[in-house]
């Protein structure tokens, strides 16, 4: 039998085993983590990661793991896994909102591919997390449904813009998340909530049934307590599938396998941007810390020079509002989703449905994203960024020549308060300073957890890698993982 | 101040949003702070850069050889009935909406 207290320490494997070997049900082990979310995250003032829970389809796919173990036969690789989605993953027939309100009761006609590909391979669907509104936002706070609040703090944020998948894997409330990444939107959140948050590269996994934000730099991917649970979930989701051709028909390796690799001989460069002199000391020292341990495992740590970092927030929030006002385009009241009632004519309509649906910064990026693709101001904004992005990511092909992979703090501070923040969009955006980089570039990267600030905020480690490489960046966050367990023992 | 009150509404029109007044005030401020971050971009001399339009050619195009095209064949679609389901009105086959034309 598990302790309800024992469920924050879940793995991928130890939850697959723990129901293969019968110490519980499937069954038992989804009520006695809904019973866990009704105590913990759902009340006025707790977490609030969840937005909607999936009982029954959490059910049923748990009698059926539950039946192939009464038959004596093995689980699938993630049978009886308990794991959550962030709310811009559609599912078939599960409301799915995107943290908006203009798809407050939309009831999505198909299931995205990579929620399906883990529950065909036996994961159990808790619920549907929350965000902040299409992914916008590094503080869970543009949410429509209320903010999340960091398990380590409460009066703090958990990051964004998967902010509830990080949250509810930290406070135990599921196994592991699926979360999105556009500018730093799963590694930022993990960094800030202590788990494990993996970005893989643009392609590697399908985003079918990602609800659009910025087609380019949007990415599905994992966040859990390990990293090799992340290498099991990566393997997978991963792979091509028909319904995106931006997913690329590669081969995808055995991720856990990838991670018992020998470490020795591993070139790891430190770029200076992301080591500024104004930086937070407490994440300095933490991240210096990281990289002195991956030494002694055996890397071999370079200094490389990425001089094009600092123009990577300024081409971000042009590429990445641009898409975005056009992918938004569809939100119109017509064919699914909120429809004002104070219209007479259908301009009207159009305008007051988004008008009414649309969060205040959801609104700013589609103006900003607007202007920059509008007459006489295209070639100044967006196809400006569009070159300067090609000098992004030019400077890793470049660093890639020397190191195989780059090691940078995930974000230049522990969470911040809830508020701190909200009120300055600029300020907001600094805190992707050390993210939007790889997302630019399309390039892997992996937060790890590397210490705790004096006030026991987690702080994160950002492990980069060659296109395609996930193995390595995997490899190098699990020989992390162990060399710090061992300082602490 | 490169935006004005008047680009805000012409901006918001193509848009498709409409915007209340304090919506339309915060909006001329919090646009001209993030443009004029942005305007560091010029520093950047580009003329002999190419635009980064695609992201997957960057790390995959020397290592797939998978035709991107699918073959074209008719596969299986979305049923009317669960396309129309969402929508705010509908008649069943056709979705409804305020008039267009005025006659």
């Amino acid at each position: 039998m598990i302790k309800d207290h024992d469920l924050g320490l879940l793995t991928v494997s130890s939850a697959r085993a723990a129901v293969q070997e019968r110490q519980t049900t499937a069954a038992a082990l989804v009520e006695s983590f809904y019973t866990k979310i009704e105590a913990e995250d759902r009340q006025p003032g707790q977490i609030n990661a969840y937005l909607n829970l999936t009982r029954e389809r959490a059910l049923q796919q748990a009698k059926r793991m539950d039946a192939v173990v009464d038959r004596g036969d093995p689980l699938p690789p993630l049978g009886g896994v308990p794991i959550a989605i962030k709310d811009v993953m559609v599912t078939r027939g599960v409301r799915t909102t995107a943290g908006s309100k203009i798809l407050g009761s939309y009831l999505p006609p198909y299931d995205c591919t990579a929620v399906a590909r883990l529950e065909a391979a036996g994961a159990i669907i808790l619920g549907k997390l929350n965000c902040d509104e299409f992914a916008m936002g590094s503080s869970n706070e543009n949410s429509a449904w209320g903010p999340v609040r960091n398990p380590h703090d409460l009066s703090r944020v958990p990051g964004g813009s998967s902010g509830g998948s990080a949250a509810s894997v930290a406070a135990g409330t599921a196994v592991a998340a699926l979360g999105s990444d556009t500018g730093g939107s799963i590694r930022q959140p993990a960094a800030f909530c202590g788990v494990v948050g993996l970005m893989p590269t643009y392609g590697r996994v399908s985003r079918y049934g990602l609800i659009a934000f910025g087609s380019s730099l949007d990415h599905i991917g994992p966040l859990t307590r390990s990293s090799k649970d992340a290498a099991i979930l990566l393997r997978h989701m991963a792979g091509h599938d028909t319904m995106d051709t931006t997913s690329v028909d590669l081969p995808v390796p055995d991720y856990e396998q990838e991670i018992g690799k020998p470490m020795r001989g591993l070139r790891i460069g430190v770029p200076k941007e992301y080591f500024p002199d104004e930086m937070d000391a407490e994440v300095r020292s933490a991240v210096e810390a990281g990289i002195k341990q991956l030494t002694d495992v055996g890397c071999e740590v370079k200094p490389v020079s990425l001089p094009h970092t600092r123009y990577a927030i300024p081409t971000y929030y042009v590429v990445a509002t641009a898409e975005a006002s056009s992918n938004l385009a569809r939100f119109d009241g017509v064919r699914y989703g909120y429809r004002s009632p104070n219209a007479k004519t259908l301009a009207e309509m159009y305008r007051r449905t988004r008008d009414e649906g649309f969060g205040a910064e959801v609104k700013r990026r589609i103006m900003l994203g607007t202007y920059a693709l509008s007459a006489g101001y295209y070639d100044a904004y967006y196809l400006k960024a569009q070159k300067v992005r090609t000098l992004i990511a030019q400077d890793f092909l470049d660093a890639f020549r020397e190191v195989d992979a780059i090691v940078t703090p995930t974000a230049p501070t522990p969470a911040f308060k809830l508020g701190e923040k909200s009120d300055d969009p600029l300020a907001m955006y600094l805190a992707d300073i050390f993210t939007v980089t790889a997302s630019l570039a399309g390039i892997p990267g992996i937060s790890v957890p590397c210490g705790n600030s004096k006030d026991g905020l987690p702080i994160g480690m950002q492990i980069l890698g060659r296109h395609f490489e996930e193995g390595t960046i995997l490899r190098l966050a699990h020989a992390f993982e162990h060399a710090q367990a061992s300082t602490a023992a | 101040m490169k935006i004005t009150q008047k680009d805000v509404a012409y901006v918001a029109s193509l848009a498709n949003l409409d915007l209340t007044n304090d919506e339309r005030v915060r909006m001329e401020k919090d646009l001209n702070a993030i443009l004029e971050y942005v305007d560091q971009l010029s520093e950047l001399d580009t003329s002999n850069v190419a635009p980064m339009t695609q992201v997957s050619q960057l790390g995959a195009a020397s290592k797939t050889t998978a035709d991107p095209l699918r073959p074209d064949e008719l596969g299986e679609c979305l049923p009317h009935e669960a396309a129309m389901a969402g929508a705010p009105q509908s008649d069943g086959t056709f979705f409804r909406v305020p008039k267009v034309i005025e006659r």
